[in-house]
């Protein structure tokens, strides 16, 4: 029997707000254990939430950027369940009237494009992190009120594979946006999957099993791919399946049971009394419609078009905001377009991946870049050189024109200079000379190199050829 | 001289002309605690030695300038205190240090108030005779023998002994004007989100309000001007100026039109409360009010969406005493779940568990829809019977509680009977309406009956007029209860 995939995804992304989503503890990331906590935070007897506003305009931008629909009226639930990390035995989130609903991701797949639908976002604090040592557990409640939003799809996913570039789209729209790191690594962005199967052609979903343990997208991907064809063997066995919780091993590359699900958890829901019921004007919204940048897809279809890059290029531009805002001044700095995107997707992505760093931690700026493009583009020095020259700057920074003379790496173009050099070479490889007369186009190559030898590689390469092959003729 | 003898503003006056200070106030106020507290029980905990270091600052400083300048008060234990214990009168929070302080307090300590102590109050303000305090009872000053009315039974027992001329209480379904009524003193809930809730310790955040109990109204309309305001703590708090109530006070309340709902005088309200509100209501025609009997057809039904609404809110907002953080923590278990049963097994007492229970249980499954949901609906359809009845009338007129004080012991078993003398206090909770009890007359026996008074919303001037021209106009104020053979 064949059957079809269906997955739907939870993602969790924390807001890098100030304060915290109720109260006015600092939100922050890294700190010693408790050090942002106040009584509010604690659950302390008489304490009330209070709404960070920005953490709505956040949780709406991010809303709008995902194409979602913003609730004029939204209200605030308390979700019961016990645990040491949740200090009110509830924790604030949104049931009936999240803050938005109805939005999508566009992704490609085999060239194709589709959209994932989402069903819904809603706004609601983290909890604290229990510590386990040999002496007990140990609670820090220095994420306890951290605000998230909960982005829930629909069940549009039909392979890991769409999972993983629905993921991947998300990531870089809300990185855009700005109000959030989505760093999986440091929890800012969490992800948790459904995935079922069903015979191919019937409606009704399968039985959905939900994954946890998910860190990071290559693991989603790994987790679902191995959950699709378990679930395929013991269906296609005519074994049945469970609803249950299974989490993944990265290092087994299994999932395993966690719980059974026979009875969906009770959270006995309660509208918040401490919490005002918030409406949405349109004013509001369009106000912060207005603040979300030019996001990826747009701007990947303005490179294509207008700066003429190819669509590969365009996209791995586009997945950060960081490269494409570098890519962009570079540009405007008057580097060809197809010349800054080669040296940013080459060399520089090249030093970040080597090193472990992030864009804006490199001292190169796109005005050094551009300069740099314009001195191979006017002769002053040549591209092996220019390799040398970027490997200054992305450490360095600085100018690179004054880089460049100061250490004389300025291209020999003068062609008096040049044949007197091609001549001394020649002079000295007389073997080489006669080979390449014998018709071994091989040795013409050796005795480039031994022009740029001599040139400490400043010699121009076209001009190199030129002359080396006239001074050849000659003798 | 005792401090039942005057009022806050004639206080003032006399602290400004030396002839007494903040200190003899203060001194005052301890002594009668000494003298007659052994027997009321009101105080869970005293503030002497800070209250007494305010206190001689005041006197140094001379300027009495705050609007409750050298007035002892106090603060129901519901209401956190830094550095000083909020029990809830429970085990649960034995010795509990909040770490701030709650706005009221706040509020009452700008304005130069002294705080004498804490009082006592049913547990986690649960009940209505003070008598599910974990630590004592307190007894109702006009008679030892009955109780003081509750939850705020410490706060109305206080002012009435003497011992001190403000206190505050909190009011979720008549915790302040049930205990003012049976002790002869006033209460004033005041409208849902005029005084902060930061720092009241939660029962039913959606009916829970703090307000002043107090001797006169003058001192009621002072105290609550001093404690009401929005504050940027609570969500719920409402931008709003706070008139200068006690100021503005006038004793004309001619073409005033009040509404006495048949609801509040049904067959279950008892004949010498009914003929007290009776002779109450020609009180107020003589002083040229008018007042009819109307129906509030859904205010049977309040009682019943009470319990579903503050059942419910409670056990969430209690679900937080967990041996986790702060408060009682037992000290052997075997798990983590095993803690969580066995610290508010031992931390709560009956009642506390009693409602927890229920508001577990209707908020869970399907009747989190048939009963939680439901007494919403029929919340709202209570808020528009009043709504309608304000288009037509300034204010709404009943007794306070359908029965006079009970004895200690005599209720407490039986939680039904308790929860019928909430019955006229209650609707004024849903509806988020501002209501003050104020003395109307005693029965044979000498106990006090409680006049209610409720307003539209933010209508808390129109309150305290009508109650001070009826309160001029009447002796019932003048009484004093007899403690240990001497009048207070």
């Amino acid at each position: 029997m064949k059957f079809e995939t269906v997955i739907g995804l939870e993602v969790h992304v924390e807001l890098k707000t100030q304060s915290k989503i109720f109260s006015s503890s600092p939100n922050a990331f890294g700190d010693g254990p408790n050090e942002n906590v106040n009584p509010k935070d604690l659950g302390y007897p008489g304490t009330l939430p209070v709404l960070n506003e920005e953490a709505v305009n956040y949780g709406m931008k991010a809303a709008l950027a995902l194409n979602c629909e913003i609730s004029p009226y939204t209200v605030f639930d308390r979700k019961h369940y016990y645990y040491p990390d949740n200090p009110a035995a509830y924790q604030i989130s949104q049931d009936e009237f999240p803050i938005a609903r109805n939005g999508w991701i566009e992704i490609e797949i085999d060239g194709e494009k589709k959209k994932i639908g989402i069903e819904r976002i809603h706004l609601e604090e983290d909890a604290g992190k229990l510590i386990h040592t040999d002496d007990g557990s140990l609670v820090d409640y220095n994420r306890q009120g951290t605000p998230l939003i909960e982005i829930v799809s629909r069940p549009d996913i039909r392979s890991p594979e769409e999972a993983y570039l629905y993921l991947t789209k998300l990531k870089s729209i809300i990185q855009y946006t700005g109000v959030s790191d989505v760093k999986m690594e440091e929890g800012s962005l969490r992800c948790d999957a459904n995935i079922s199967l069903r015979p191919v052609g019937q409606e009704e979903f399968g039985t959905k099993i939900e994954l946890k343990n998910l860190n990071s997208f290559n693991f989603v991907r790994e987790a679902l791919e191995y959950e699709e064809k378990r679930q395929a063997k013991i269906l296609s066995e005519g074994g049945s399946l469970e609803p249950e919780t299974r989490r993944y091993d990265e290092k087994a590359k299994k999932t395993f049971l966690m719980r059974v699900k026979n009875v969906e958890e009770d959270y006995r829901f309660l509208p918040d009394p401490d919490i005002v019921p918030l409406t949405i004007s349109e004013e509001w919204v369009e106000r912060i419609r207005q603040e979300i940048p030019e996001l990826p897809d747009a701007r990947r279809k303005r490179y294509v078009e207008e700066l003429g890059l190819p669509e590969y290029d365009a996209g791995v531009l586009t997945s950060t905001i960081e490269m494409a805002e570098f890519f962009e001044e570079t540009v405007k700095h008057g580097a060809d377009p197809k010349q800054a995107s080669n040296w940013i997707m080459g060399e520089m992505s090249a030093y970040m991946n080597k090193h472990q760093k992030e864009l804006p931690e490199l001292a190169i700026t796109p005005e050094g870049l551009a300069k740099m493009i314009g001195l191979i583009k006017n002769g002053t020095i040549s591209s092996k050189i220019a390799k040398k020259v970027f490997a200054h700057l992305v450490e360095n920074g600085g100018d690179p024109e004054e880089y460049v003379k100061r250490e004389g790496l300025v291209q020999i173009s003068d062609e008096g200079e040049l044949r007197n050099i091609v001549n001394q070479v020649l002079d000295e490889n007389e073997k080489s000379v006669q080979d390449y007369k014998d018709g071994k186009k091989k040795a013409l190559g050796f005795l480039v190199g031994q022009v740029m030898k001599a040139t400490k590689g400043q010699a121009n390469p076209q001009m190199v050829n030129k002359l080396l092959q006239e001074e050849i003729e000659k003798r | 001289m005792s401090l039942s003898n005057y009022t806050i503003k004639q206080v003032e006056e006399m602290l400004k002309k030396g002839e007494i200070s903040a200190q003899e106030l203060v001194d005052l106020s301890y002594k009668q605690i000494e003298k007659v507290d052994g027997e009321i029980g009101a105080f869970l905990s005293l503030n002497e030695e800070k209250a007494r270091g305010q206190a001689k600052q005041l006197d140094e400083e001379k300027a009495y300038k705050g609007k409750l300048s050298g007035i002892p008060g106090a603060m129901k234990d519901n209401i956190a205190t830094k550095g000083m214990a909020t029990t809830c009168a429970s085990k649960m929070l034995e010795n509990f240090d909040p770490l701030y302080d709650a706005t009221v307090v706040e509020k009452t300590g700008e304005a130069e108030a002294i705080m004498i102590g804490k009082v006592n109050l049913d547990e986690f303000a649960m009940g209505s005779s003070t008598e599910t305090s974990a630590y004592k009872k307190t007894k109702n000053p006009w008679n030892t023998d009955y109780v003081p009315g509750g939850s705020s039974g410490g706060s109305a027992a206080s002012v009435a002994a003497g011992e001190v001329m403000f206190s505050i209480g909190t009011d979720t379904g008549g915790s302040i004007r049930q205990p003012a009524a049976f002790c002869g003193v006033v209460g004033m809930k005041p409208t849902y989100g005029l005084v902060s809730r930061h720092g009241v310790v939660a029962m039913a955040p959606s009916l829970d309000q703090a307000g002043p109990i107090t001797r006169t109204v003058e001192d009621n309309a002072r105290v609550l001007e001093v404690i009401a305001g929005y504050d940027q703590r609570d969500m719920t708090s409402v931008k709003k100026d706070v008139p200068a109530y006690s100021e503005n006070l006038t004793q004309d309340i001619k073409g005033m039109k009040i509404a006495v709902p048949k609801e509040f005088l049904s067959d279950g309200v008892d004949a010498e409360v009914k003929e007290a509100v009776e002779n109450a209501l020609q009180m107020f025609e003589l002083l040229g009010a008018s007042w009819e009997t109307v129906s509030l057809p859904h205010i049977k039904y309040s009682d019943a969406a009470y319990y579903a609404i503050a059942y419910s809110e409670s056990a969430s907002s209690l679900a937080r005493y967990d041996g986790v953080r702060f408060g009682h923590r037992a000290s052997e278990f075997s798990d983590v779940i095993d803690m969580y049963k066995r610290s508010r097994s031992e931390g709560f007492g009956d009642e506390v568990k009693r409602r927890l229970l229920i508001g577990t249980a209707f908020l869970s499954g399907d009747m989190n829809e048939q009963i939680f949901r439901k007494a919403q609906k029929v919340r709202t359809l209570i808020k528009r019977d009043f709504q309608a009845a304000f288009e037509k009338f300034d204010l709404i007129i009943g007794p306070t509680t359908a029965t006079p004080p009970f004895k200690l012991g005599e209720a407490i078993e039986d939680p039904l009977q308790l929860q019928t003398s909430d019955m006229l206090a209650v609707p004024a909770n849903l509806a988020g309406l501002p209501a003050l009890s104020l003395p109307c007359g005693f029965t044979e026996s000498g106990l006090p009956i409680g006049l209610q008074i409720i307003g539209n919303h933010f209508d808390e001037q129109k309150i305290y007029n009508a109650a001070y021209a009826y309160e001029q106009a009447t002796n019932h104020h003048k009484k004093r209860p007899v403690i240990g053979g001497a009048e207070v």
